[in-house]
Parts: C-alpha cells; sequence; structure tokens
C-alpha cells in the first residue's frame, strides 16, 4: 500500500530515535501521547521497531558515536519514508556546534523532510510539525 | 566536624606530606599533597573519617595536570578537595584508588580518555566516554586540543 | 544443561528516550554480569564551558538533561557564588528553592509513569504524565517555558514570582495533591505491586556507600544523606520538610521515597511561596574572581556537583559537571546481578537513571544478534506482573465485571 493510502486508511507509524539529546525533547514527544494532547486521535502512533516506520523522527546533535547508527536506521526504514529533524539540536545542533562530539547535523547525514525547531518544540509545535508533513503528503485529500 | 577540626585532624595525621592546606571557607578547604600518597590520604579519608567520594576533577595548567578529588561529609556539611599534581605531561600517572573505593570506578576512565592519566592498578581503563574511532594520544580536555569557536555568532 | 546468552539492550526504544547500550549476560533466566556503555550523549560539555562567558555557561549546562534543567544552572551558579563568597538576595533563594521542588515534582511523577510502563501497568504511566501537566503549566506561567527555563543566573534569578501567579500556583498544586494522594494510594497499597517489586533490586547499605551513590537511590537503602539538608543552601534550613528514607533498599523502597518526596516538595514550595519576602531579585555581580567553587544541589536524583576554576576572565579555565546518575549508575551492576531478566528493566529503571546527564551508557558487542529486543525485555517484564495479578483475582458474585489497573 503507497504511503498516500496509508495517510488516507491507516495510521502513520512513527519510529523516534535519540541520537544524543538532552531528552526534553524525548519527553515532549512522548507527552504528546499522553490524554491531553493525544497524538493518536491524528493516526500517528509511536513504533518500536524501523522496519514498520514511516516516518523517522531524530532528536538530538548526532554525536559522532550515533552518526552509523542513524545512517544505518535510515537505511533500514522502508520507503517512501520521512525524515524530521526534531529541536534546535536535531535542526542545526543548537548549542553544540562547536563540540569536540557533534561531527555534522543532521541533514548533512541523512535527507530531512521537515524541521521542528524548539528548545523543546511545544507539544502544539510537535502535532503541528506532524500534521504539516501528513498535508504535504496529501494536498487534495481529506485530512 | 568544623573545617578547622578536619584539617588539624589531618595535618595531625599526615604532617609532612602535605604540601599546603588551605581554608577557604567554614565549608571548603583545599589540601595540596603528593600524588604518591593518593591512596592513604583516600583511605583515611573515606575509609576512617567516612567521607562520601563526590568525584575527581582533572585541570590542564599548561605546565602540568592536576587532580582534585572532592570528598564530602554530610553530618558536618563540609567539603574538602585533595589536589595532585603530575608535573610529567608526557607520562602522567597516579595510583588507583578504585579497590578503596568502587565509586572512582567511572572517573577513572573518564580522566584516562580525556586527559590521557594513567592509573597505576586499575586493569579496567577502557574508554567510557568518547568513540571507538577516537585517534589515540589525542586528549579532548587539554589545553592543546582544538577549543571550539569562541563566539560562533560571528561566523 | 544451562547457556549463556548475551542480551543487548538498546540502543534505541521509544520509551526509554535515551541511547544507551547495556549488554546482560545471562545463563538461563538469571543475570550472571552487566556491562554497559556510555557516550551516545556525550557532546563535550565541559569544552564548550571553556569557550563560553559565564552567562553563556549557565545556559549551557541547562541542557545537560531535560529533567534537571534546574538543577545544573542553580549548582554552576552556586559554584561561581563560593569562588568569592557572592550574596544572593533573600527572594531569590525562594524562588530558586521553589523552582527545585517544582523540577522534583515533575521529575518523580515522570518517573513514576515509566516505571508503570515497564511493569505492564500503563494506566498509572498515562495518569502520571497527564497529572505531571499542571506542574509544567505553573513553570510555564512562572518562567516563561515548559523545560529549560532560563531563570537563574549568578547572583540571583531572571525572573520574579509576580503576586497573581501565587494564587494560580497554590490551585494548581491543590489538584495535583488531589491527583498524586490517589495515585499514591493506587501504587502502595496494591498487594500486586508490593508482591512485584519487593526484595527486587536490593543495593545493601554497605554497597551504597561504597559506591557512594546518592540521591533516592541512596536513602532507598537507609543512607540518611540529603544535599538540602546536610550542606544547606536556598532556603531548606527556613522552611520545615522531612527527609525520606526506607531501609529494604529494593525497587518497593525506591519508589516509595520517591513518592513520599513528592509530598515534601509540595508542602515545601507551600511554606515557601508564603514565607517569600519582598525584596529585589539580583545582586548584579560583576565580575567573577580567580578562584575555585563548587556548587552541590540536591536535584531529584541526587547530588548535582559543579567545580569551576576561574582565573579572573569572563570564562572558565575549568567546569567540572558531576551529575547524580554518575555516582547511581554503578550500582546496577550490583542490584541487577543475580536477578532474572524480567526484573532488569524495572531495576535499570528504579534508579531514574537520567543518560544524558551520565553521558550515556557503554556499547556493547554488536556481534551478539541472537538478541532478545528491549521490547521483548519489556513484555517479560509485563507478563511478569500479569501473572502475580492472576493469583490476586479473587472469586467475585456474578455481576458486572469492574476494571483493574
Amino acid at each position: 500500500m503507497g504511503l498516500r493510502e496509508k495517510i488516507l486508511t491507516k495510521s502513520l507509524y512513527v519510529f523516534h530515535l535519540s541520537s544524543g539529546s538532552c531528552n526534553n525533547c524525548d519527553i515532549e514527544i512522548i507527552d504528546c501521547l499522553t490524554p491531553r494532547y493525544d497524538i493518536e486521535r491524528f493516526g500517528i502512533v509511536l513504533v518500536g521497531s524501523i522496519k514498520h516506520a514511516d516516518i523517522l523522527l531524530c532528536t538530538g546533535s548526532a554525536n559522532r558515536l550515533t552518526i552509523p547508527r542513524i545512517k544505518a536506521l535510515y537505511e533500514q526504514m522502508p520507503k517512501p519514508g520521512f525524515v524530521v529533524a526534531f529541536g534546535a539540536c536535531g535542526s542545526s545542533r543548537g548549542l553544540f556546534k562547536d563540540s569536540y562530539n557533534t561531527g555534522k547535523p543532521l541533514d548533512e547525514i541523512i535527507p530531512v523532510d521537515i524541521y521542528i525547531p524548539g528548545c523543546p518544540p511545544r507539544p502544539e509545535a510537535i502535532i503541528a510539525g506532524l500534521l504539516k508533513l501528513i498535508g504535504k503528503l496529501n494536498p487534495k485529500g481529506k485530512k | 566536624m568544623t573545617i578547622d577540626e578536619f584539617l588539624n585532624n589531618i595535618s595531625g595525621r599526615f604532617g609532612g606530606n602535605i604540601l599546603n592546606a588551605s581554608k577557604r571557607s567554614e565549608k571548603r578547604a583545599y589540601i595540596d599533597i603528593y600524588p604518591k600518597d593518593i591512596r592513604e590520604f583516600v583511605r583515611y579519608i573515606f575509609k576512617d573519617l567516612a567521607f562520601r567520594f563526590n568525584t575527581a576533577s582533572g585541570v590542564d595548567d599548561f605546565d602540568s595536570l592536576e587532580i582534585l578529588y572532592h570528598f564530602s561529609h554530610d553530618p558536618s556539611g563540609i567539603t574538602i578537595s585533595l589536589r595532585a599534581i603530575l608535573n610529567d605531561k608526557e607520562g602522567p600517572h597516579i595510583d588507583t584508588i578504585t579497590d578503596i573505593t568502587r565509586s572512582a570506578w567511572w572517573i577513572e576512565r573518564e580522566l584516562h580518555e580525556l586527559f590521557g592519566i594513567e592509573f597505576d592498578g586499575n586493569a579496567d581503563l577502557r574508554p567510557l566516554l568518547l568513540p571507538d574511532d577516537w585517534p589515540q594520544g589525542v586528549y579532548p580536555l587539554r589545553k592543546d586540543f582544538l577549543p571550539p569557536k569562541r563566539d560562533s555568532r560571528k561566523d | 544443561m544451562s547457556h549463556k546468552a548475551h542480551i543487548p539492550i538498546g540502543p534505541y526504544h521509544p520509551l526509554q528516550e535515551e541511547p544507551e547500550f547495556y549488554k546482560l549476560v545471562v545463563d538461563d533466566e538469571k543475570v550472571v554480569d552487566v556491562d554497559v556503555r556510555i557516550g551516545y550523549n556525550h557532546r563535550g560539555i565541559e569544552k564548550l564551558s571553556e569557550s563560553k562567558s559565564y552567562d553563556q555557561s549557565i545556559f549551557l549546562v541547562e541542557r545537560i538533561c531535560g529533567i534537571c534543567s534546574s538543577s545544573h544552572p542553580i549548582a554552576c551558579c552556586q559554584a561561581l557564588e563560593d569562588i568569592s563568597g557572592i550574596e544572593v538576595p533573600e527572594r531569590a533563594l525562594y524562588i530558586r528553592s521553589i523552582c527545585q521542588e517544582l523540577e522534583r515534582l515533575h521529575s518523580h511523577m515522570l518517573w513514576l509513569g515509566l516505571a508503570g510502563h515497564f511493569i505492564g501497568y500503563n494506566t498509572v504511566f498515562m495518569w502520571a504524565w497527564k497529572y505531571r501537566e499542571p506542574i509544567c503549566d505553573i513553570m510555564e506561567t512562572v518562567t516563561g517555558n515548559r523545560q529549560n527555563y532560563a531563570m537563574h543566573k549568578v547572583g540571583g534569578v531572571r525572573r520574579d514570582i509576580e503576586k497573581e501567579h501565587v494564587s494560580y500556583i497554590l490551585k494548581r498544586l491543590d489538584e495535583f495533591t488531589k491527583h498524586l494522594t490517589m495515585l499514591k494510594g493506587a501504587v502502595l497499597d496494591d498487594p500486586v505491586l508490593h508482591e512485584r517489586l519487593k526484595g527486587v533490586g536490593i543495593l545493601t547499605k554497605e554497597d551504597a556507600i561504597d559506591y557512594a551513590a546518592i540521591g533516592p537511590v541512596a536513602r532507598a537503602s537507609d543512607v540518611d544523606i540529603d544535599v538540602r539538608r546536610d550542606h544547606p543552601y536556598g532556603v531548606y534550613d527556613r522552611v520545615k520538610w522531612n527527609v525520606i528514607t526506607q531501609d529494604a533498599g529494593d525497587v518497593f523502597a525506591k519508589a516509595v521515597v520517591r513518592i513520599l518526596e513528592m509530598f515534601e516538595s509540595v508542602s515545601i514550595i507551600r511554606q515557601c511561596l508564603d514565607k517569600m519576602p519582598a525584596g529585589p531579585i539580583d545582586s548584579n555581580p560583576k565580575d567573577i574572581p580567580p578562584g575555585e567553587g563548587i556548587g552541590q544541589i540536591e536535584a531529584p536524583r541526587g547530588e548535582c556537583f559543579h567545580y569551576i576554576k576561574s582565573d579572573g576572565t569572563n570564562s572558565p579555565v575549568r567546569h567540572k559537571v558531576r551529575a547524580p546518575t554518575y555516582m547511581n549508575f554503578p550500582t546496577f551492576r550490583e542490584t541487577v546481578v543475580g536477578e532474572t531478566i524480567s526484573d532488569a528493566t524495572i531495576i535499570l529503571a528504579a534508579i531514574d537513571p537520567c543518560y544524558c546527564c551520565t553521558e550515556r551508557m557503554l556499547i556493547v558487542d554488536e556481534s551478539d544478534k541472537n538478541v532478545m529486543s528491549v521490547e521483548e525485555l519489556i513484555r517479560l517484564s509485563q507478563e511478569k506482573t500479569r501473572k502475580i495479578k492472576e493469583r490476586f483475582v479473587i472469586a467475585r458474585p456474578e455481576g458486572p465485571k469492574q476494571s483493574q489497573v
């Protein structure tokens, strides 16, 4: 089933990867699952395996130890798949830009489709970002 | 135990082996010792006086390396730091304290990989934090390691 | 015949927010050894700090760990204030203590939720994270952000708590306390949890002292230490509160300590709001003279220790950060060996490891591909709880079924 069809009929599966983050972004993502924000009502589900994922949500500033793993996970993600660079660290490494252990920003390691900036992005921003991605994938269909 | 009582106690016990003892406040003192005596001091402070080991911090003083071992006595609210200066920057080494207290397990590994300090008697000095492909002999916390840019807004 | 299997856990699992890698060496069902690798989160903060100004360093250390984003800045400020005895106005000390305690509430509640998930109490997870929200709302009202508050500076705090905020805070705290009381009953009085968690992952008092464990991990093993009482800072010597200890040292004891500490934190915040005097919130120091300073504070996970060496310029010569999990994490070696694999995740969670503070877990041998994934380990843990629950189901008279947590 193509991704477009999937959006209309099934949930979008998101795999969350932390490539060296302070955990704030990760907590805000998980906060989105909780009753107050509840992203599952939009059909967005977190999955435990990259092989089932449609979206790779990457937090953290991609420190050296994690670079091979980021690449490996991107290879394993079934295509078409989309990458979300999450937070200031995901977008550009943020404060950690000049550190000896953060080599490159995420978008020089794997192609990124959408950036959700913030430190950390609020749950509302996360939902808006993911919905924007869905809208991008399905411009004519119903939401 | 006040800081003064501690300083009297330690100088009574170790006398001439203390290079300098400096009281900074009612809660802080810094004691300079010879690196060869570290085990005796740690054993006394940790085991006999029942201080808690906070951590050890290394500093690169350009012509030497310095390790500060920080201990706290919680019932009294005092924190003291033992300073050991390692003059040989090419091959800095000091005895391990991991058999006296297992709380030094990780910090010795960290000091080894970030400063290049050898801990004699510690068989497990595997890297703790740095990636496997980090070049040998490059110690990030030394001052000669290329520092990050001062103000990245100017890029 | 027993066989040894190597089970790598990690590095990525959605509910274990941070990448880490542990290797459990398992003999049939029992763990015989554990190795852990950190480094996935090592961002070179101590080196970065040497090229930043002091104000920037405080901003930087806030991002060491999302959950301790009040603890690290306060410890850093205290280290700088310790260098030459910079005074902090009383109102600022009250505000710092309020921020600290709010952070403790938010952190322990988060922990409760995660621990609930690991043992299969997903309702506890949802409730705990939902009931954490009033605390995030309070932080947002007071500081402007749900996390990463940018609230603390050398010599004081950046923002005041306005009078109109006080009644809002008290109202949300009342809400929080009601839910906390409910969760406390649900968790501490549940016989299934007693059976599941008591006697699991025991850290003896001797080991806790030898590993210099701190925070709730130490207090659950009858080590009576708390930086707020022992090395007073803020206003902890001006309000009434209790240090909570337990002596069993197991996972249940650690849960009890954290839950009861939340009640103490609520009480401290109420007293602070009541007693806080009017006055300035910043003593505006102009420079940091040469010297060395140490800041120690009680973060939710234990003592947070910062050491700063200054040479009189605007940047630190050396900034050493030692987060609490760095001391607590090694105790995992003592608490998990000899236990079954179905308990491994909850024993680890009981340490409340803040990996980002610790700068990660040690990588283990990837060639062991006969893996039990982390999902399976969590499933095993949840399965064990289910089996215990079944034994506790009491025969009921015919009638509508009640739902169980």
